[in-house]
């Protein structure tokens, strides 16, 4: 326990690292790689159980049961930095080990609400170069095992629904889990997804849905989703758009 | 008070009185201190306060049981409940953990208590509760909410549905499972009397025209403030509805594109006609050109609240609060700068309070140039002459800022200042930053409360110690050296009434001290310190009228372990004086010595 403790408050800088109640909790509070806009009921969902284990295994080397944090809130620049934190101390003079990442449970002080509204909202306007800056970024993050990668936040919208979602596509790592996220969020109500019978393969990607999964790219033009490997469309990735087969005139290849 | 003062010399006189005029003179008395000071006068007074109060304040939920609440006030009409303890907000206590409304509900309903209005905070509020309270009231006309849980829009269904004079539904920032259902719907065609609608944190979508019938037969409405389901064009449809009556606005529509130019206009011709317009919030997913549409009233507005208006950049933010003259309150995210806050003690004269949130957790390696440092502090304390709270998020401080802010603005109640990393020193002196919060304590005569953050050491609380004569909550991270740093505070504040500390070196020494202080403060919350199990045994055990509480990390309880080690440090503790005892609906993560 004090090894975690220590975990929690060594100095260094901190980039926010909001912790949450125990996943099994599961309170909506928790900020899970889906940004989701449903205050979701206390269920664990396929993306919360793969974030516990990715936590599991990245921080929890002194302490079996991670008091958790959210991954697609936490950043780190290196990925050792969270294993250095046992045995530093909680005093100044452990400047020495100032690293960023550091991670603290419910440290910046600011209300779960307030923090999902902020995971919520994209960066405002990047432009061209950001966003490819942050996805070759991001791409180095992928090749470092980091288990802690700064969220890549798209919008989701689909036809015929008026609000539209974000998602974080770093914390999905193929065309599988984000067509299964997807429907998740736009097909699924709250009950069906906790049948495990319900849950169907993705439909969408293999055709027999009603609707298809398209994004725009970096040059602005629609693309269907699928097509390139999944690390190239990550790179060029700006907003997804999930269509209605019957509008698909038009669509690029 | 001075009206119990001027007259206990001749309190003989004033039992030639009746009742009712001794009643009718304490209905001036609105603050429930000086209330509970009448009480304390004698027998006749005490009765005649008991059941002429008609707003109760329960800082705690666990310092006293329904039961005895009732008992006192049978004619209370009005209850303000506090559940969670403030790190609750953090996620450092388990949702589990307690604050729960309907104990409270079933008791005020059996006790045939006419409540009218209802105030909680960090509570658990059930879909079950909220039903009862829709039931057993009839004339129940308030319900504020605030950062509650355990609830949908289900138990909002009812509220609608069986409240007939409700006034006011005010929900904030709390986490509501959205059904998507109905619930606007549910208030009857009847239902004229709504003054306030607050829905803005819930999260799905809403009957649309459900909310516009609802405004369109509510001739008091003052306060509206919609959620991000409301796009553009309805929420001009409400506003040109009740826009002469309107007082408060919350925005918040989801724009996928930039507004047609026909709809903007629209919304620009309802604007204007809000003359009444004070105060302005939302803004979560909406663009700047919706924020410009405001400006046509913005020298109106009294209180702006842009904290969560992340998609607005700083130029925006900064162009529209330049215009807000008579602004007395702003929220606002880090992103308007130094810069920003400058136009800001430049333009807003009038400004009472400030907070400015984080915008951008993520930034690693500074490339955000535009957040806030102590330069945007210093300016605003330099600006703003009427300025007596403050919440301020930055990544870096130095000693000199602090001191200079503390000649500036002598005049501070709340000062919380929170450098996003902890320990972090003064940036230019690489020293502690005791000296500036040293200067805050000492010229702020008046600070109720205080939060400190960056590298501290035991110096600083040996200050606030000293000068911090009127502090009422103190909030401590990553601070201090040794005990002594948490003693010279316990003995030096007598008027300290929260205490909460996490991740400092304080132990069993300074907990164990002076166990008599805890009577007089509501509580206190130590976590990640150096306190152990045997340390707050032995305090539980010298304190009977403390409810002295462990929040394990396991949540089967500690009961499981072999050895319950007595060196064993406490993770969480939360210790609160009480006149009922042991709580008997705590969780197994729980354990109260």
């Amino acid at each position: 326990m004090s090894g975690f403790r220590d975990v929690c408050s060594s100095s260094g800088s901190v980039n926010v690292m909001i912790g949450v109640s125990p996943a099994e909790e599961g309170d909506g509070n928790a900020a899970a790689a889906i940004s989701s806009e449903d205050s979701s009921s206390p269920d664990e969902t396929v993306a919360g159980t793969e974030l516990d284990l990715a936590l599991g295994l990245s921080v929890g080397r002194n302490h079996s049961k991670v008091r958790s944090f959210s991954s697609s809130l936490a950043s780190s620049s290196s990925s050792s930095s969270l294993t250095r934190e046992s045995g530093t101390k909680r005093s100044a003079d452990s400047s020495a080990a100032a690293s960023k990442g550091n991670v603290a449970v419910g440290w910046p002080p600011l209300r779960t609400y307030r923090i999902n509204s902020l995971v919520n909202q994209s960066k405002s306007s990047p432009a061209e170069d950001d966003i490819q800056k942050d996805t070759t970024k991001n791409g180095v993050k992928n090749n470092d095992a980091s288990f802690v990668k700064s969220p890549m936040l798209v919008k989701v919208t689909m036809d015929g629904v008026i609000i539209g979602r974000k998602i974080d596509l770093n914390a999905l790592d193929s065309y599988e889990a984000l067509a299964k996220t997807l429907e998740q969020m736009f097909f699924h109500t709250p009950v069906t997804a906790r049948c495990k019978e319900t849950r169907r393969g993705s439909e969408l990607l293999d055709g027999s849905s009603e609707y298809i999964i398209t994004y725009q790219d970096k040059d602005g033009d629609w693309m269907l989703v699928g097509d390139v490997p999944w690390l190239m469309f990550l790179g060029s990735v700006k907003r997804l758009r999930i269509m209605r087969r019957s509008g698909e005139t038009g669509v690029g290849k | 008070m001075n009206r119990a003062t001027k007259l206990r010399p001749s309190t003989s006189e004033m039992n030639y009185f009746p009742d009712e005029v001794i009643e009718h003179i304490f209905d001036f008395v609105a603050s429930h201190r000086d209330r509970n000071s009448i009480s304390l006068v004698n027998k006749s007074w005490h009765k005649i306060e008991r059941y002429s109060r008609r707003q109760v304040f329960i800082g705690n939920c666990y310092a006293i049981s329904p039961e005895r609440l009732i008992r006192r006030f049978p004619c209370l009409r009005s209850l303000t409940l506090k559940g969670k303890p403030h790190f609750a907000d953090f996620n450092l206590v388990p949702h589990e953990w307690g604050g729960f409304l309907h104990p409270w509900i079933d008791a005020l309903a059996k006790g045939g208590v006419k409540l009218e209005e209802l105030r909680l905070k960090r509570m658990v509020v059930s879909d079950e509760s909220l039903e009862l309270l829709s039931r057993s009231f009839v004339g129940f006309k308030s319900l504020v909410l605030v950062s509650c849980d355990g609830f949908t829009t289900d138990g909002l269904a009812s509220i609608a549905a069986n409240c007939r004079n409700l006034r006011e539904l005010d929900l904030q920032e709390n986490e509501i499972d959205d059904h998507r259902g109905q619930w606007l719907n549910c208030f009857p065609d009847t239902c004229t009397t709504l003054v306030s609608l607050n829905f803005a944190c819930l999260k799905g979508e809403i009957n649309l025209s459900a909310l516009e019938r609802l405004v369109a037969r509510s001739p008091n409405l003052k306060s509206l403030k919609v959620n991000r389901a409301v796009p553009l064009d309805a929420l001009t449809r409400l506003m040109s509805c009740c826009a002469s009556q309107l007082v408060d606005l919350g925005v918040g529509c989801y724009e996928n594109n930039e507004p047609e130019p026909e709809s903007f206009a629209k919304l620009l011709f309802a604007i204007a006609k809000c003359t009444s317009l004070r105060s302005l919030s939302g803004f979560s997913e909406v663009g700047p050109l919706c924020l410009t549409a405001f400006i046509p009233i913005s020298a109106n507005l009294t209180s702006l609240n842009l904290s969560y208006a992340a998609e607005i950049q700083g130029n925006h933010l900064i162009k529209f609060v330049h215009f807000c003259k008579r602004l007395q309150r702003l929220w606002i995210l880090d992103s308007i700068g130094d810069k920003g806050l400058e136009v800001v003690a430049s333009s807003c004269k009038e400004l009472q309070e400030l907070r400015v949130f984080p915008s951008d957790l993520h930034d690693e390696e500074d490339n955000n140039n535009t957040a806030v440092t102590e330069v945007g502090l210093v300016a605003i304390s330099a600006g703003c002459p009427k300025l007596h709270s403050i919440l301020y998020f930055c990544k870096q401080m130095t000693n000199a800022a602090l001191i200079t802010v503390a000649k500036n603005c002598p005049n501070f109640i709340r000062f919380r200042l929170c450098i996003l990393e902890p320990n972090k020193p003064d940036h230019i002196t690489s020293q502690s930053l005791d000296e500036g919060f040293g200067a805050i304590v000492q010229a702020c005569k008046g600070l109720r409360r205080l939060s400190v953050s960056g590298l501290l050491t035991d110096k600083v609380f040996l200050y606030i110690g000293m000068y911090a004569e009127q502090l009422e909550m103190l909030s401590i991270a990553f601070a201090g050296d040794t005990d002594k740093g948490m003693l010279d505070v316990l003995n030096g504040c007598k008027k300290l009434r929260k205490l909460e500390i996490r991740d400092s070196p304080f132990g069993n020494a300074a907990l164990l001290a002076d166990v008599g202080k805890y009577e007089t403060m509501r509580s206190l919350w130590m976590s990640s310190c150096e306190v152990t199990l045997g340390g707050c045994k032995r305090l539980a055990r010298n304190a009977p009228w403390l409810n002295v509480e462990i929040i394990n990390e396991n949540e089967s309880g500690r009961m499981e372990r072999n050895e319950e080690d007595e060196r064993e440090k406490v993770d969480r503790l939360y210790l609160y004086r009480t006149v009922v005892g042991t709580r008997k609906d705590a969780p197994p993560c729980v354990t109260i010595l």
